[in-house]
């Protein structure tokens, strides 16, 4: 049981992580990107082409993925994004949609439609007993992972001006930029914050299920997103919480109940808080004004 | 008198969309019956008209009703698997009256389940909509992935998660087998037929747009406030919406699922559901003769593009890519605009000289 929180609190994690990255865009940008999940899987390939074709070692396979999404997330959103910034937010999803389309095909022009198995980082590390119950080690560093960007984050937005800047941008763009700042750079930032995060996700997730492919990261990407809709969207600790929430419930339903059920029961739970509170559990109500 | 103008230009675009499907239903027959046809795109007909109702039944709720649906596919789903299992257990009757009881039942339970999922989804608002539109659509497809139908002479036999709980006769046929789908499905839809379904469904949302009921919707659709206080019920002309639109979703799958011999559940995924709200999309929100043009294109352009064998689906992604940009930056469309006038002006100017 506990084993399976554990495990449950570390898939969480990873969700949480992509879910940071959705929710941000969400705040800074109003749109869904739903190309966020193939980031994750750009940055799952680079990290397994470092390893495996390059033979770099682990950290620095991982310090290069974060700077191919980063790059990747910032043209992503000049390229596509940038020119639709006055659209309707329907042509900006459907664009968001080509451009997931265009990684997935391009992932399969230069990998292979064949899955990859993805290289144990950990091989040497024992599994850890915490309480009676053995973990893998990557649950370890995903939990940690997760709680060191959460709070990194937390003072980001809070403390420096870049992060200031962002939330403000967030609240409303017309008087941010009336007080001076740059909106157009404060949102590539966001991509490139999000698209950086993505890529540690995309590690973490190859390490926990080694299997790459090039639609890898379209699951997890939906299922990331449903939790930053659960905690709320546009909220830093809502994708967080609604994340951690995500994870636990999928493995405990895949555990107790069944695995082919265990992805509906997710969306199951996430329609009834919905209902309950329409804006998820730590979104803001907006009241409609005539 | 200006209503008198509205209403006949909406009459004269009907015609537009009518006069479209019949103009397509000729070509196409002609050339089946001619033989003028790659047997690829011959096989790609009635999933064209499908995916048409799709599109079209799509926008009733995107463009009409305005509610961003993510789990369209769910529907076509609901009615596919539904037909299979009617055509299966109406045995060896008569195909006209088979395909018909297929697709109506198939519509009828595609209804329901749009009528059980409105009544939460449409209580809420925008993109929390979406998602949960998404969610349904994923939940379909994970039960669909556990339900064993079997047939015997004793009649249908259903299991959920669990193959062995059919408790068929060793004699028995099992229709539906959870992942793997449905097996041996009898191919009785025609192209005719599913032609006459698209007209018939064109028809129906001509006429509810331009009822009393229609300006309803879309005065929710335009502001929700003001047509509330005029008396109009929000929930009730959504649901009617969502509603209509998911059993057209149920016909259309059911005359998808009856043109193959196979079906798995995973077909009609989240990418479907995309896929529909992109014909939706690019045929221009709310405009029904672009969704069944953009659905007609889009369905056959990988097709067309097979020449670039690998790339197709690259190509794809950029064209659609790039059409979203042209038709919605104004800075581009600016540059396209004065081109195209440019163009004219010179034309003219070409034509006085002479």
């Amino acid at each position: 049981m506990l084993a399976h929180l554990i495990n449950g609190i570390s898939l969480g994690s990873i969700y949480a992580i992509i879910a940071l990255g959705y929710t941000m865009v969400y705040g800074i940008a109003k749109m869904l990107n739903f190309a966020h999940g193939d980031v994750i899987m750009v940055g799952g390939y680079v990290s397994f082409c470092s390893m495996m074709y390059l033979g770099l070692p682990a950290p620095v396979a991982i310090l290069a993925a974060i700077f191919v999404c980063t790059v990747l997330g910032i043209v992503v959103e000049r390229l596509a994004y940038k020119p639709l910034r006055t659209a309707t937010s329907l042509a900006v999803l459907i664009t968001a949609i080509g451009m997931s389309y265009f990684l997935q095909n391009a992932a399969l022009l230069i990998w292979g439609a064949n899955p990859k198995a993805f290289p144990n980082m950990f091989k040497d590390v024992e599994a850890i007993e915490i309480a009676g119950a053995r973990v893998s080690p990557v649950a370890v560093v995903a939990i940690v992972a997760n709680l060191i960007i959460m709070v990194a984050l937390t003072l980001f937005t809070t403390r420096t001006k870049v992060g200031k800047a962002m939330r403000a941008v967030s609240e409303d763009k017309g008087a941010a930029t009336l007080m001076g700042i740059n909106v157009n750079f404060t949102i590539s930032l966001t991509f490139a914050i999000g698209s950086g995060l993505a890529a540690i996700a995309g590690v973490l997730l190859c390490t926990a299920y080694p299997t790459l492919m090039p639609t890898t990261g379209s699951m997890p990407g939906i299922k990331a997103f449903t939790a930053a809709v659960f905690g709320g969207i546009g909220s830093i600790p809502g994708a967080m919480i609604g994340g951690i929430l995500l994870g636990i419930i999928e493995i405990l339903a895949r555990a107790y109940i069944s695995s082919e059920l265990a992805d509906a029961i997710v969306f199951g739970v996430l329609i009834v808080v919905l209902i309950f509170r329409p804006t998820g559990l730590l979104g803001k109500q907006i009241h409609e004004k005539v | 008198m200006n209503r008198i103008k509205n209403a006949s230009s909406a009459s004269k675009k009907a015609f537009l969309n009518y006069g479209i499907v019949i103009v397509f239903f000729i070509v196409f027959q002609t050339l089946v019956s001619t033989g003028n046809i790659t047997s690829a795109l011959k096989g790609q007909l009635i999933p064209i008209i499908c995916y048409m109702i799709m599109a079209v039944s799509l926008n009733l709720v995107v463009g009409i009703s305005g509610e961003l649906s993510l789990g369209h596919a769910g529907f076509m789903s609901v009615g596919a698997f539904t037909a299979v299992i009617v055509s299966s257990a109406m045995g060896d009757a008569a195909n006209p009256a088979k395909l018909l009881v297929s697709i109506i039942i198939g519509a009828i339970i595609a209804a329901i389940a749009g009528f059980l999922i409105g009544i939460p989804v449409l209580r809420l608002n925008g993109d929390y909509l979406a998602i949960v539109t998404l969610a349904f659509g994923e939940i379909i497809k994970n039960i669909l992935n556990c339900l064993y139908v079997g047939i015997d002479e004793k009649g249908v036999h259903f299991a959920f998660n669990n193959p062995d709980a059919l408790g068929m006769n060793p004699l028995g046929k099992v229709i539906i087998n959870g992942p793997m789908g449905a097996v041996g499905i009898a191919k009785i839809a025609t192209f005719p037929t599913a032609v006459i379904l698209l007209m018939i469904i064109l028809i129906v949302i001509q006429n509810l747009v331009n009822s009393r009921t229609g300006r309803a919707i879309m005065a929710i659709r335009d502001n929700r406030i003001a047509a509330e206080s005029m008396g109009l019920s929000p929930i009730k002309y959504k649901m009617l919406a969502f509603t209509v639109s998911a059993s057209m979703a149920g016909a259309a799958g059911a005359v998808y699922a009856l043109n193959y011999s196979t079906l798995v559940p995973k077909k009609f995924d989240f990418n479907t559901s995309i896929l529909v709200l992109v014909f939706v999309v690019l045929g221009g929100i709310g405009n029904m003769t672009g969704s069944l043009i953009a659905a007609g294109v889009l369905v056959v352009l990988p097709e067309l593009l097979r020449k670039f064998s690998d790339y197709r689906m690259l190509v794809y992604a950029i064209v659609l890519i790039l059409v979203m940009l042209v038709t919605n930056n104004d800075k581009l469309k600016g540059r396209i605009d004065t081109f195209f006038k440019k163009l004219r002006m010179n034309i003219a100017k070409g034509g006085r000289k002479k």
